[in-house]
């Protein structure tokens, strides 16, 4: 086994002896994010998409386990069977990102606006480190305070500190139905108004995204889009008091108001051949990114009410990377030619770097 | 003793008023909320700067004397209990707000800050602060740091870790490192939400930036009372069977009932077994529209009386009840020990019927008041401290509790943390694989353990108050010389 460079782990102990038997191993599932499973070295490749399976749903406790390599699509459909929901939005679920690749990358979608991230619904995870040991962390129930966070420590690790296996996770009751209001604005300065306004509203929004598209594009006008959710018999009133705080807005509802933000999950409006690159920002980073990007061809997402900035970016990553060292920002290419996922700056290394110690004393995984 | 040239090195860095050493001035930092432990510090520093933490910490480092971080002392568990001859760093003074940002949602605060204050401040921007400990009017945000703390309006939006966006923090070697940022999303692990309910053996947070929310346009409320506590909680697993996505959900027994109506008269049904309080919050149209299904739910559960709190005074005054409830229990009884665990929300029934039996085989009076919402139990468990073995009878009680919560597939503290109250059960949830590996990141972070030793992992050196053998620094440094 060892000599393999590429080997599907069916089992958790597969997983445990291909750690053992190797000496660097890069994890992956579902393909749905490639740059994170390019590298200039050469590890061996471990496949975890058949490590599979929902093995725990307890549909009235609100919380499912489930095996790593799990599709999203499987587990959002085993919960829509209960009416409930992811409520992070994972995205990619239609490219085949699994459970553990949205974890290990630490992804979660415009939907994360209203209760939170991939963060905050993770409650429990199994992880093989690297001496090939099983370990657990967190657990089953919702609130938990016994030992270290590390269901936390593992979100956005990247396969660099520990390989997934099992994942528990709390879900809630999906809103019963969905509108969305786009209010279009003259200039991305006056959509910024709109998103205030609408971050600081006493409401309760589901998603809250800015879209801005390239230049010489169809859509040129930056346009705000607020999903509501909740009781279908309310959903009228709610848009139309939302519409009054924003004082303009179209609404969308049913079918194509679905398709349209489960479009935007799975980045529809980015070329295929383009990186495609989270960046953690807030509201106040936009104007000055907008500053750079709109002299490109770049196309821009500014979600999670400007705290999720999505950018396809047709150049070299190189260059996005200065540009986002210079504002201070990190950044996370999922997509697109680099072999340098983690791009612009990077903080609390020292700490980072210690638990890298503890966790993979031997370097099996990739460096942090 | 390595204190003796810490202490001068400390004189230097602090005025005589705010380096405690008298045996009155160290006497009220010698236990936290769990009374029952007290351990005497070599000193307590009264820090008002930043830099007086980072200096403290360095100097402890260099003479390998163990510190514990402290914010108001309300730890239940025995997490801000000193440790015998180490140092002690009051956090209380380091208490400004540095920033609020209402455009950005977030508070960039001091340790010290009194979790209540931040929403005190947010107010004027119609934003809160949503973590709501029953003790939030004097415990700090350093503190909810340290344990995840959790509050009656955490069903939704979550604990203090959900609403931590960043940290300043010195590391307990006195390195100081940012961890996450401003915004909700990061790149890379989660950093600062690892460092949440870590109980200071990770170091000190010195700047903590949190995360505001709009306060809800609306609140409804209502009391259901119940002729058994099972009932009660029985509902509860109706009301989250239902799909109803509450803001708070709150059991208390007859026993807290009496308690919190003799100290606040918050108007509860005194004869109930079992009261379940349900709020919901949000938009008034959506709120009103499920209100009505809340009831519906609630009154297939067979309560024998509801009522829904009719203005914000009526609600203010459920709350206080309940926010009360501890101190209130404790006009019942010359000690208690308030017990924390996690059962699954669809087991709480069988679970309060559990201790109920266990109460009366072990003739201890227990009180229950607890967020039944997330299934987290605080059993209080009475007792006389003055009565010879009540203490251990009452510890072997809530140890027996604590066994059933992980035999119910929970967990052995929900918000209150590990301390040292918990550390003989860390073994019965993790495996020796988990419990070593959190303690090889403890020492990779922490190589000489001095940051809250003897704390939350149970292969850490023993408490300090029955410590005699040599130094636990001697044995360990024995073990990393091998
Ligand atoms: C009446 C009462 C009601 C309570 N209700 C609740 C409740 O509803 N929910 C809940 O979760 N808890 C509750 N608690 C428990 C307690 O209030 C919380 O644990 C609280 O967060 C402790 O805050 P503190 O400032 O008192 O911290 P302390 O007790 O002083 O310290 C607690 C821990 O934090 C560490 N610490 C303090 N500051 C820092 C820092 N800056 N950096 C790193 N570590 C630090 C200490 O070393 C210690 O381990 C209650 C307690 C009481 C007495």
């Amino acid at each position: 086994m060892a000599s393999l460079q590429t080997f599907a782990a069916k089992t958790i102990t597969d997983v445990q002896s291909f750690v053992q038997n190797n000496s660097q191993i890069l994890p992956s599932a579902g393909a749905s994010k490639p740059a994170l499973t390019t590298t200039a070295d050469n590890p061996a490749h471990l496949e975890l998409g058949e490590l599979s399976g929902i093995l725990e749903y307890e549909p009235a406790e609100y919380t499912f386990t489930a095996l790593a390599g799990t599709p999203i699509t499987e587990v959002a459909a085993a919960l829509a069977g209960n009416g409930q929901y992811l409520p992070f939005d994972p995205p990619l679920a239609q490219h085949g990102a699994t459970l553990g690749g949205t974890v290990a990358a630490g992804l979660s979608g415009s939907g994360r606006y209203r209760y939170g991230g991939v963060r905050d619904f993770l409650i429990g995870v199994r992880f093989i480190d690297g001496q090939g040991q099983l370990v657990r962390g967190g657990g089953k129930v919702v609130k938990n305070a016994a030992g270290f966070d590390l269901p936390k420590l593992m979100v956005g690790s990247l396969g660099r500190l520990g390989i997934l296996v099992e994942l528990s996770f709390k879900v809630f009751p999906r809103p019963q139905s969905y509108a969305t209001l786009t209010v279009p604005y003259p200039t991305v300065e006056a959509a910024l108004g709109g998103l205030q306004k609408a971050t600081t509203a006493r409401l309760d929004i589901e998603a809250l995204d800015l879209v801005v598209e390239r230049p010489d594009g169809q859509h040129t006008v930056p346009t705000l889009w607020v999903r509501m959710g909740g009781l279908e018999s309310v959903q009228e009133q709610r848009i139309a008091q939302l519409r009054q705080i924003l004082g303009a807005g179209e609404m969308m509802e049913g079918f194509v108001e679905n398709a349209t933000w489960q479009a935007a999950c799975e980045f529809s409006w980015a070329p295929d051949q383009w990186a495609l690159v989270k960046v953690a920002t807030t509201p106040r980073h936009i104007q000055g990114l907008e500053q750079i990007l709109s002299t490109t061809k770049a196309l821009r997402r500014y979600a999670v009410g400007g705290q999720l900035t999505w950018i396809a970016w047709p150049g070299e990553v190189a260059d996005l990377h200065k540009h986002l060292t210079a504002l201070n920002l990190s950044g996370l290419v999922i997509r697109g030619a680099t072999n340098q996922a983690r791009i612009g700056v990077q903080t609390g290394q020292v700490f980072a770097q210690r638990i890298k110690q503890a966790l993979d004393p031997v370097g099996k995984f990739l460096a942090l | 003793m390595p204190s003796t040239n810490l202490i001068s090195a400390l004189t230097r860095l602090f005025p005589a008023q705010r380096l405690l050493q008298q045996s009155a001035q160290l006497a009220p930092y010698e236990s936290d909320a769990l009374t029952a432990f007290h351990a005497r510090p070599a000193a307590v520093v009264l820090v008002e700067t930043q830099q007086e933490v980072i200096e403290t910490v360095k100097l402890c480092h260099q003479y390998n004397v163990p510190f514990v971080a402290r914010g108001s002392g309300t730890s239940l568990s025995g997490g801000s209990l000193p440790i015998k001859e180490g140092i002690m760093i009051a956090l209380n003074r380091l208490n400004r707000i540095l920033r609020l940002d209402p455009a950005e949602r977030i508070a960039v605060v001091e340790p010290g800050v009194v979790n209540l204050d931040v929403s005190r401040a947010a107010a004027p921007y119609d934003l809160y602060y949503a973590p709501d400990p029953s003790s939030q009017l004097i415990c700090t945000i350093g503190g909810n740091v340290a344990f995840n703390s959790g509050g009656a309006h955490c069903l939704k939006y979550g604990m203090t870790a959900n609403h931590v966006l960043g940290m300043k923090v010195v590391l307990p070697d006195g390195e100081v490192v940012q961890l996450g940022g401003e915004s909700l999303e990061q790149v890379g692990p989660d950093l600062a939400g690892f460092f949440v309910g870590s109980e200071g053996l990770f170091g000190v947070a010195l700047e903590i930036t949190l995360r505001l929310l709009p306060k809800p346009a609306m609140y409804r409320t209502v009391l259901a009372a119940y002729r058994s506590l099972e009932a009660a909680g029985e509902a509860v697993s109706q009301v989250v069977a239902a799909g109803l996505l509450t803001g708070a959900m709150e059991i208390m027994d007859n026993l807290a009932i009496q308690a919190a109506e003799a100290a606040v008269g918050a108007g509860y049904p005194k004869d109930a077994a079992g009261l379940l309080i349900v709020e919901l919050e949000g938009e008034p149209v959506q709120v009103e529209a499920e209100f009505a299904h809340l009831l519906q739910v609630i009154e297939i559960t067979n309560p024998y009386e509801v009522r829904v709190a009719q203005d914000e005074a009526d609600r203010m005054r459920i709350w206080k009840g309940r926010k009360s409830a501890f101190s209130a229990v404790g006009r019942l009884s010359p000690d208690y020990i308030v017990q924390d665990g996690v059962v699954p929300r669809s087991k709480l029934g069988q679970a309060l019927a559990k201790i109920n039996q266990l109460s009366a085989t072990y003739g201890i009076r227990v009180a229950n008041v607890f967020h039944a919402g997330d299934g987290n139990l605080h059993p209080l468990i009475l007792y006389n401290g003055r009565e010879a073995g009540a203490l251990e009878r009452a510890e072997a009680l809530a140890g027996e509790i604590i066994h059933m919560c992980i035999d119910l597939g929970g967990s052995i503290t929900g918000e209150h943390g590990v301390g040292m109250e918990k550390l003989q059960y860390m073994a019965s949830m993790f495996n020796a694989t988990d419990l070593q590996t959190m303690t090889n990141l403890r020492r990779a972070i922490d190589p000489l353990e001095l940051a809250n030793r003897g704390k939350k992992l149970p292969d850490g050196e023993a408490p300090a108050l029955h410590l005699h053998g040599p130094h636990p620094l001697e044995k360990l440094g024995l073990i990393s010389r091998e």
